[in-house]
């Protein structure tokens, strides 16, 4: 059947006097739906004009996140405390593992406002287009959207749990120096890594479930290859750069720099993270948008 | 391609692989796809996959839809009315062709998209409305006519949650009705809520339809489609069959793709419904000598049911129930029960006077059961036959020259009188 629906177009000023007149075409926005094969454009622009469902979306974690808890946004603080005070035990006593001269428990704090950032950014944004899949088969819109604002509401946590580290700091008698003031770039940075390996897995997840079992082991062995419960030091000069491979290595660096402005942070290894992370985003929202364009037939 | 066009669909197409029976997609694991790797070599000795594991949801759609231009699209379950939304919403992808859409597109495919339990519905109105497309400034604007519309202004504080689904209904739907997209795309999801918001939420999307907005609407709500829509597509197993007024494509969905009969036959007593000794054998509505699949409703028909008895003395009475809208209109119920002294083949007819029925669709159940102490069916057959009652509006028809919608499911002709009341009478007095 061809188009010709010529008989029964519907408003024509000419005819129906009562009618307004079309819209004005030059104006509007065009778009082609139809298949496309490979590598699909990133297409910033589109992210930029939905930046306002981020944010929105941004909130909504923020405000449901907490609900119906006793303790509320306390949480944000007891987690990463909680796993301090275990760390100090067992390999601050009982291991004896060094901290760059620093005490542990401020030694393993630093390292873990970064860590519990992103172990629960990556568990939480990659069962996000799961858990919303009411969204993704009913509405268009970025799906990127979705993982991306688990992540940025994690930064509110991430704030929360750095006032205890600010308590922290002063208890063990080391006020915050002027490295303090450069969090925000290991933020960025962190927030950088957790995105890109979120998009990778939250769009892994809706074609294999597996993901949802691999996680648990992959953030335990992480934890363990980066160095949040040992010192940076332990680990041999050569195998460093190797070592900075893993993005978390040059956050957690640089979080203990900031925290407690002992040793400054190895730039190599920095380097390393940096680039590595700004690939694994890159190559993860590539991914993304080649698997976004069934995604709500696989979901 | 004109720029005075909406929407372009050319051979627009979408294939799903089948998966399990009831899924759409076959969810895969990383064991799946590694095995399939494992056995790609072998894949040539035993031909390619077959063709049979996949479906064509959607295939070939050509259309044209002008701005300002309302288009209901028809068609049974799985003819692909849904696909063809999610294709031009960009929900999904298509497998093959290509459609132009210009013009902001809102879709409104579920009902209360992005809502959220633990937030209150003022904090909804947002969330929804910035999904669906709406800026967070478009909202502050309209936020007290939504909340007005949805008819929950004390509840606007309280979580959703607390809501009655009633409350929710209609305030996701408000946020929806106050889009102002250059082209909406709306899924069945008018089949929700009272009857009484129903109704305002048809006008407010008539409200859409009338401002130079181009709908495309999929429903089964025939008399919803013929009454908004000036324009309908008849879709079944993926492929579009009719695109014309919605009238006539609506008439057409009736007599063929729903399979729809005014006449039921069943010519093996093997096979026809009933139990040992009683076995119903036709029913049909009749239009004088003809079947009446499109019944007039300013003219009388007639039911006609045959059945057939096979033991002396059978006492029992026939009803048959006709259906409008999803109620029962009216039975019709032989007043006794009748004796079937001798066995045999017996025609019960019954006459439905013209100026009965509402213009739509029914379906008629046919029941025959005694009852003696008690109730004994001896056969229930629903949807026995089905029609479309219409009317012809010459203006003799009950709604005389009113021509909108009317509610009902029946519209019996009733007399009215008027006269004048005397000036120095109590215009409230006589009527106790």
């Amino acid at each position: 059947m061809t188009a010709t629906p010529g008989s029964t177009t519907g408003v024509a000023p000419a005819q129906e006097g009562a009618a307004p007149a079309p819209p004005p075409a030059v104006n509007l926005p065009t778009f082609v739906i139809r298949p496309h094969r490979g590598l699909v454009a990133l297409d910033l622009g589109e992210l930029w004009a939905y930046r306002e469902l981020l944010w929105t979306l941004v909130w909504r974690e923020l405000k449901v996140r907490y609900k119906q808890t006793a303790i509320g946004a306390a949480w944000a603080v007891v987690q990463p405390a909680f796993s301090m005070v275990l760390f100090a035990i067992v390999f601050g006593k009982l291991a004896q593992l060094p901290s760059d001269g620093a005490p542990y428990p401020l030694f393993s704090y630093a390292a873990l406002v970064p860590w519990q950032f992103f172990s629960r950014a990556l568990t939480e944004a990659s069962m996000s287009l799961i858990a919303q899949d009411r969204l993704v088969t009913k509405v268009y819109f970025p799906r990127m959207m979705v993982p991306s604002a688990v992540v940025l509401s994690g930064v509110a946590d991430l704030a929360i749990a750095l006032l205890l580290a600010l308590a922290l700091m002063l208890y063990y008698g080391h006020p915050p120096g002027p490295a303090f003031a450069a969090i925000p770039l290991f933020v960025l940075l962190a927030v950088i890594a957790a995105c890109g390996i979120s998009l990778w897995l939250s769009a892994l997840n809706v074609s294999y479930r597996d993901v949802r079992y691999v996680l648990p082991f992959l953030t335990q062995l992480w934890l363990y290859a980066t160095p949040v419960v040992y010192p940076m030091s332990l680990i041999p000069q050569k195998w460093r750069l190797w070592a900075g491979l893993n993005p978390m290595c040059g956050v957690v660096d640089g979080f203990r720099w900031c925290i407690l402005g002992t040793r400054a942070p190895d730039l190599g290894v920095l380097a390393v993270s940096s680039a590595v992370s700004v690939v694994l985003l890159v190559s993860g929202a590539a991914y993304f948008r080649h698997v976004e364009r069934t995604m709500a037939d696989r979901i | 391609m004109s720029s005075d066009h909406a929407i372009e669909a050319e051979g627009l197409g979408k294939r799903y692989r089948l998966g399990a029976p009831g899924e759409q997609y076959q969810y895969r694991t990383l064991r799946d796809t590694l095995a399939n790797l494992a056995r790609a070599p072998f894949r040539r000795r035993t031909g390619p996959r077959a063709e049979a594991s996949f479906l064509w949801a959607l295939r070939d759609a050509n259309f044209v839809i002008q701005h300002g231009q309302a288009v209901g699209f028809i068609g049974r379950n799985g003819a692909g009315k849904s696909t063809l939304l999610k294709l031009l919403s960009r929900i999904t992808e298509p497998t093959e062709g290509r459609a132009v859409v210009r013009g902001r597109m809102a879709s409104l495919l579920e009902v209360g998209t992005g809502f959220h339990p633990e937030m209150t519905g003022r904090e909804n109105i947002f969330l929804s409305g910035v999904i669906l497309g709406m800026t967070r400034g478009e909202i502050r604007r309209k936020l007290d006519e939504i909340v007005a519309f949805a008819e929950v202004e004390k509840f606007v504080d309280t979580p959703v949650k607390r809501y009655s689904s009633g409350m929710y209904v209609r305030l996701a739907f408000a946020v929806a009705a106050h889009l102002e997209p250059d082209i909406l795309l709306v899924d069945e999801v008018l089949a929700v809520g009272d009857l009484q918001f129903q109704k305002k939420c048809l006008s407010k999307m008539q409200d859409v339809g009338t401002s130079g907005r181009t709908v495309l609407f999929v429903s089964h709500n025939m008399p919803a489609i013929t009454r908004l829509c000036s324009r309908a597509i008849l879709l079944d197993q993926g492929r579009i069959v009719a695109d014309g007024s919605a009238e006539e494509v609506v008439h057409k969905y009736f007599v063929t793709a729903a399979g729809a009969s005014a006449v039921r036959l069943w010519t093996d007593p093997a096979t026809a419904p009933g139990v040992e000794g009683f076995k119903l054998r036709a029913v049909a509505l009749m239009d004088g000598a003809a079947p009446a699949t499109v019944a007039q409703v300013d003219e009388p028909h007639e039911l006609v049911i045959r059945y057939a008895t096979q033991r002396p003395d059978m006492r029992f009475r026939l009803v048959a129930a006709f259906n409008s809208q999803g109620v029962c209109a009216f039975p019709a119920l032989q007043p006794r029960e009748i004796l079937h002294a001798q066995p045999g083949t017996f025609e019960a007819r019954v006459m439905l006077p013209a100026n009965l029925l509402a213009e739509g669709e029914y379906n008629v159940d046919i029941s025959v059961f005694a009852s003696r102490g008690k109730k004994s069916h001896f056969c229930r057959v629903p949807d026995a036959i089905a029609f479309q009652a219409v009317d012809p509006m010459t203006g003799e028809s009950v709604r005389g020259d009113y021509a909108e919608g009317l509610a009902g499911v029946m519209r019996p002709q009733l007399e009215w009188r008027q006269s004048p009341w005397p000036e120095d009478a109590d215009p409230t007095g006589g009527l106790g």
